[in-house]
């Protein structure tokens, strides 16, 4: 299927603001001002935009503690994004969440997950939901290699598959959980062929090919969207960063890290390619380029300038109701 | 008005929360139970009965058996609860949490504040506690202590029929995510309970017996101790007060401040833990809000800082008395 002038933008758009994002924070990160962790998905652009572009608004993703990328392909307001890693007034959690926590249920982000194969039992509930409202939502669970070795994964695509829910889940193996590589972690030959094992159709893409994701993802969307149960993807794409910004990252060589900038660049192999199709112009790629960094210049000032939240912001929200 | 056990009144205020809400759902192990099998849907209807009967009455969409998955029980609720649904999740025993309390501890409790306020997860959790019925360390515990300090919970243990059904219709309409801890041995306890749907506002204890000499301070089924220490000291002209405080989160921390107050004297029978537990902390509180009004030591009656054991005698040994309560308010009062 050939995707539309419009969409290639929009992914485009997305991909180019999550790697602009990243590149910024791993940049501001070391003048002192963000507070406390931070995990770049720089490198991974490609999987959440292929995913998300599937979704609507009332759609709903988990995600996990490498969340930012996830939460701008899905539609997160990007300014307030940047005050909530700040830990300011008028960030997407009021600044009670932090760069690992942050979510936007209008928008169908159901939350960053600080715990490594924490959404999954939480997207099958949003999933759930959709089945006993007899709606015809999706939720998607995206987790990384990491996660693809928890039990609770494992619960719950065993229950999507006998429940029959409207879910995908989205391996996003990115070479490493933490400092550890996976092939001595994941100790099978394929995470796709493991999600195969729980009774669900199953693939592996390259997760820097956007388009290879984009039609894995419409296809397993597709399937949940229209009653056929749970699907799961494998996306293989490396980070370009530590496990977090200050990891030294002594696990992997120098030449890994220049060799993946220079052919492991999900942003790069698309707009080659769609330049040698002629799918979308050089200027068109570039006029975004302009607005992005415009962007998220402005979203870094606006968050550099925020006020922090007050004593009293200490102890709102803790119930409903108490 | 008629009398029912609290499994039949548990069971009750599902089906009127059921009827009443579309959203609200039931899911855990064998709530149903018999899917796949060769023999009947609705097998179990419950691991002890609760849940009998309402797959019939509201069908397998809202009454969803799920495989042995805990942590996939526990997250599903949470996911369903902040999406739309109101899931009432039966995890067995709460021995289980060990297997899933990230889902209920570092999720369910946390969305609301670690979302800035943006999300609701109106979920409650059914599970058993208690010893009693010599099934050993890992199927006897109380552990309310343990949710109770985990602020974004909210934890209820009914001690008896009226307060088990009107509090599950409070559970199930509360916004936040609520555990709530049935003690096994007490299911087949009867009392009057209306017929017509109630609810019970937490954070309001119960003052089961009135008396001027001692306040005792329980906890679900030991409620029940308490009040049969009181009878068999009423007969020596010991007066004692008896209160339920009905949820441990929030709780209600001024009808015991008053109760101090009036009596001067603490005594408080926890089956949770001897050390970190109810009553370490009701007697932290009324030390720092009534210290004045003391008259003697406050009294903890706990289980010994031990696994609930199997043997009989051994389990009959662990659980707290009426004797040893009856005992320790003699020699308190001397």
């Amino acid at each position: 299927m050939n995707l539309g002038n419009n969409i290639l933008l929009d992914a485009y758009h997305r991909m180019k603001s999550i790697r602009e994002f990243e590149e910024r924070i791993h940049v501001e990160n070391t003048t002192g001002e963000i507070p406390g962790f931070v995990h770049l998905y720089a490198g991974q652009e490609a999987v959440a935009t292929g995913v998300c572009l599937q979704l609507r608004d009332s759609d709903y993703i988990g995600s996990t503690h490498r969340g930012h990328g996830h939460s701008i392909a899905k539609g997160c307001d990007i300014k307030a994004m940047m005050l909530e890693i700040y830990g300011k007034k008028g960030g997407l959690c009021a600044g009670k969440g932090g760069s690992m926590h942050i979510a936007d249920f209008e928008k169908g982000m159901l939350g960053a997950n600080a715990i490594v194969g924490g959404n999954p039992p939480l997207v099958i509930g949003a999933a759930l939901t959709a089945k006993v409202k007899g709606t015809d939502g999706v939720a998607v669970s995206f987790s990384g290699d990491g996660a693809s070795n928890q039990g609770t994964t494992f619960e719950a695509m065993n229950m999507a598959v006998v429940l029959k829910l409207p879910v995908v889940f989205i391996f996003e193996n990115n070479g490493y959980g933490e400092g550890t590589g996976c092939d001595y972690a994941v100790g099978a030959d394929s995470i796709a062929k493991r999600a195969e094992s729980f009774g669900m159709p199953a693939v592996s893409v390259d997760g820097t090919d956007f388009f290879a994701v984009e039609a894995a993802a419409r296809e397993a969307v597709t399937r949940a969207r229209t009653g056929q149960g749970p699907s799961a993807i494998e996306a293989s794409a490396m980070r370009f960063y530590g496990h977090f910004e200050g990891d030294p990252q002594a696990y992997r060589s120098a030449d890994e890290l220049a060799e993946l900038r220079k052919t492991g660049d999900c942003l790069k192999i698309f707009r080659a390619r769609v330049e040698k199709d002629q799918l979308v112009t050089a200027d068109a790629l570039d006029q975004i380029d302009r607005e992005v960094a415009d962007l998220i210049d402005e979203a870094v000032d606006k968050a550099r300038k925020a006020d922090f939240p007050t004593s009293d912001d200490l102890l709102t929200d803790v119930y409903v109701s108490y | 008005m008629s009398k029912k056990t609290i499994r039949e009144a548990l069971n009750e205020a599902l089906r009127q929360e059921m009827a009443r809400d579309g959203q609200v759902i039931i899911l855990g192990e064998d709530v149903a139970g018999g899917h796949g099998g060769t023999g009947v849907i609705d097998a179990y209807g419950g691991p002890l009965g609760v849940t009998k009967g309402v797959i019939g009455e509201f069908g397998a969409n809202r009454v969803i058996d799920t495989p042995i998955s805990e942590s996939a029980i526990m997250g599903a609720a949470a996911g369903a609860a902040a999406t739309g649904l109101r899931p009432v999740a039966e995890l067995m025993f709460v021995d289980f949490m060990g297997v899933c309390f990230d889902q209920i501890f570092n999720q369910a409790a946390k969305f609301r504040y670690m979302f800035g306020g943006k999300t609701k997860t109106p979920m409650v959790v059914r599970t058993t506690i208690g010893a009693g019925m010599r099934t050993a360390a890992q199927h006897s515990q109380c552990l309310y202590h343990m949710f109770t300090s985990v602020p974004g919970l909210k934890c209820v243990m009914p001690s008896n029929a009226y307060d088990a059904k009107g509090l599950l219709i409070e559970a199930i309409r509360d916004d936040d995510p609520v555990i709530f801890f049935e003690n096994k041995l007490l299911y087949d306890l009867a009392c009057d309970v209306p017929d017509e749907s109630y609810a019970i506002p937490f954070g309001e204890a119960n003052v089961v017996r009135e008396g001027g000499d001692v306040t005792i301070v329980a906890f679900s089924r030991m409620v029940h101790i308490a009040e049969e220490a009181a009878k068999t000291l009423a007969a020596e002209g010991i007066s004692v007060e008896v209160i339920d405080p009905r949820t441990t989160s929030p709780l209600d921390e001024e009808t015991i401040l008053d109760s101090v107050e009036k009596t001067g004297f603490l005594v408080v029978v926890d089956e949770s833990a001897a050390r970190c537990g109810m009553a370490a902390d009701i007697a932290g509180l009324v030390v720092e809000q009534a210290f004045d009004a003391l008259r003697g030591p406050i009294i903890q009656i706990t289980p010994p800082h031990t696994p609930v054991p199997f043997s009989p005698p051994l389990e009959d040994a662990f659980i707290p008395t009426a004797g040893a309560v009856c005992d320790a308010i003699r020699k308190l009062l001397k």
